[in-house]
């Protein structure tokens, strides 16, 4: 976990001085966005100032549970995670691709929304978040048909990591290899210690970056801190996914009991596909202003928990709820490693805590590769 | 973690806007036939001469075809691919884009993207017999594929058409089975699980009328495509004869929205249906074939 720090010399960037990280980037082009306390929760929002960093605020996180508390800490980055991070800026809930219009003799033509984005820094990213982007990435970009829309917002992105020291209890990315320390994929990255950060670059832009800040020597001491907090936040993980060839096994356990149990349970609400940070399901949209004239062609997050998903020819694919969850746990879990060489999960647990009824989906695959037979 | 390389965010290269795949194109309905009841060939031509000159598919690709202020929806194309000026869409009233793309008229103007997809494997299939089995209401996207192989009969060994429906009545393209009928070194089969008092045909599954083709199991390529009971059903009668599976390619239908592989909605396990299919090697699609849900 220690190999992506010792890459590159590391600084310390006492507590008092962090403001001029924000006043930086902002010097350099960049709108600043960071995590806010705002509708009781961490949201990242634009940051302007260090005064609206969540001090001492802890998030308690459980299935079905998040609340958030405060402490003395003088802490700002002593939270794991809030509904969302990255993914609303490279992949908004709803965007517009494309206008039609009809002119009175009936003819049509198509214009293009081409986004513009400005140069964005987001601060207080966290390792899972990276691996969600790096699976985003690919997704979007690496394909046969990379996505304009995104790659124009992944080219403006600074990103700037902070290691993971407060774990909550749904955090389970030790299990999927992503964390709690960044390890690659970032401008600059911070451990959080009292009275500062320790401080690297991972680009040549964060270099440049790093380089204007009034950084001091750290010293031994606070490595060792880091290194025992990181430990520390990696013991506390309690849950994990199974060992295994999760494509093979649940590919094979299709008609487990376990499908109909979770069935029983789960509301088909969507939020787990809303706040996870790798589904990236969209379905296409057309609304017409009022007059019929012009039309706009949106995409918009979609969830595979609707009947709308699958529907074609009048009829759903999949009517119920059971094998719309298995289509969710068998594609995030199973057949997304055979689409990008990798799960689609980086164990951030939002899709635990933020489940109105509190289904784990570590229990679930659990409970399914307990008694599951595979070759 | 295995080959997902870890995205430097310094080095993410400037993507050219992928506006012409995502872009519809303006096409013009210049033809329009009223093949039944419910289904419609429409007959489109790109407005633009230099998108016109541009445009090639093969058969088994598909366009979205886009109905202003309503949506688009995904139609194979079932013209002649050397022919790509004009492009031939059989399409079914059956949603809310189609029921409303029924009212189109000659010089109506609609979004054509495209195309899209995997095609018939024609190239491979040369030199050996074609068996093409659709089923359901006339199944467009084989249509490509019969006038292909027809166009072009000495390329190809022995041409099977065996199409099935479930009544009588929805058999359309009646005269054309007839004209197929007439091409040399080629069969055509009809078959109703419903017959009527005037159905010449066989009465029964599709399956039952393959004893009547003389397939030749080592060199047959075949192309199924309808409903999914009846392809698994013919797929499984066919392996049964000593087809080879990777010689059996079906037709797969689902939700399509982007075409492009980034909606999510047409993957079929760990396939994108636009992408990878719409037209797929029976032993790349088996596991998950059939089983309810997918």
């Amino acid at each position: 976990m220690d190999d992506g720090l010792s890459q590159q010399p590391r600084y310390f960037l006492p507590r008092q001085s962090f403001q001029s990280l924000i006043d930086q980037l902002t010097l350099q082009g960049f709108g600043c966005v960071g995590p806010v306390v705002r509708d009781a929760a961490i949201v990242f929002d634009q940051l302007r100032s260090v005064s609206e960093l969540p001090q001492g605020t802890r998030d308690r996180q459980e299935p079905g549970y998040y609340r958030l508390e405060n402490s003395e800490s003088p802490r700002w980055f002593s939270w794991a995670n809030g509904p969302q991070a990255l993914k609303p800026y490279l992949f908004p809930s709803r965007e517009v691709l494309w206008e039609g219009s009809v002119d009175e003799d009936g003819s049509l033509s198509f214009k293009e929304r081409i986004t513009e984005p400005q140069p964005l820094a987001v601060l207080g990213v966290r390792a899972c978040d990276l691996a969600a982007l790096a699976i985003h990435d690919a997704h979007f970009l690496n394909g046969p048909s990379p996505d304009a829309h995104y790659a124009r917002r992944r080219e403006q992105l600074f990103l700037v990591a902070v290691h993971c020291s407060h774990p909550a209890s749904t955090c389970f990315c030790v299990s999927t290899g992503d964390g709690p320390a960044p390890t690659c994929g970032y401008d600059m990255a911070l451990a959080e210690l009292d009275e500062g950060f320790i401080i690297d670059a991972g680009s040549e832009r964060g270099k440049r970056i790093l380089d204007q800040l009034p950084l001091v020597e750290v010293s031994a001491e606070q490595l060792d801190q880091a290194g025992r907090e990181l430990d520390a936040a990696q013991k506390a993980q309690t849950r994990e996914l199974p060992d295994g060839p999760l494509n093979r096994i649940l590919f094979q356990n299709l008609d487990h009991p376990r499908w109909d149990d979770v069935a029983e349970r789960c509301l088909a609400c969507g939020n787990c596909t809303s706040v996870c940070p790798t589904c990236f399901c969209a379905s296409e949209n057309d609304v017409p202003s009022l007059d019929g004239l012009t039309s706009e062609h949106s995409r918009e997050w979609s969830s595979c928990f609707t009947e709308g998903h699958s529907f074609i020819s009048g009829q759903a694919i999949r009517p119920d709820i059971r094998t719309r969850y298995r289509q969710w746990l068998t594609h995030k879990l199973g057949s997304w490693i055979d689409q990008y060489g990798r799960s689609g999960c980086v164990g951030c647990g939002r899709c635990i805590a933020w489940c109105p009824v509190g289904i784990d989906l570590t229990e679930e695959v659990g409970a399914i590769c307990k008694d599951a037979s595979h070759d | 973690m295995t080959d997902s390389t870890p995205s430097q965010s310094a080095s993410v290269s400037p993507q050219s806007p992928s506006g012409n795949l995502r872009m519809p194109m303006v096409a013009e309905v210049i033809d329009r036939i009223q093949e039944s009841d419910r289904i419609f060939t429409l007959r489109l031509r790109l407005r633009n001469p230099e998108q016109r000159r541009n445009y090639r598919f093969a058969p088994g690709q598909f366009n979205m075809l886009y109905l202003h202020g309503v949506g688009e929806v995904a139609i194979s194309v079932a013209s002649d691919p050397d022919e790509p000026e004009i492009l031939g869409h059989t399409v079914r009233a059956i949603g809310r884009v189609t029921e409303a793309m029924n009212r189109l008229d000659v010089g109506s103007q609609i979004g054509l993207r495209g195309p899209y997809g995997q095609s018939w494997p024609l190239l491979q299939a040369e030199g050996a017999d074609v068996l093409v089995v659709t089923g359901g209401i006339g199944c467009a996207p084989t249509v490509g594929v019969i006038n292909y192989v027809l166009m072009r009969r000495q390329r190809y060994g022995r041409l099977t058409i065996i199409q099935g429906v479930k009544h009588a009545q929805d058999l359309i393209w009646r005269e054309r089975y007839d004209y197929w009928r007439t091409f040399p070194n080629t069969q055509v089969l009809v078959a109703a699980d419903h017959g009527g008092p005037l159905w010449p045909f066989h009465v029964g599954p599709v399956t039952e009328v393959f004893d009547d083709a003389a397939i030749d199991s080592e060199g047959t390529t075949v192309m199924m495509c309808g409903p999914e009971g009846m392809m698994i059903a013919g797929t499984r009668d066919l392996i049964e004869r000593g087809v080879p599976e990777q010689r059996i390619y079906l037709s797969m239908e689902r939700n399509m929205q982007c075409a492009v592989g980034h909606c999510g909605h047409c993957q079929f396990g760990s396939q994108f249906l636009c992408r990878q299919g719409p037209i797929f090697k029976y032993s790349d699609i088996k596991p998950l074939l059939g089983m309810e849900g997918f």
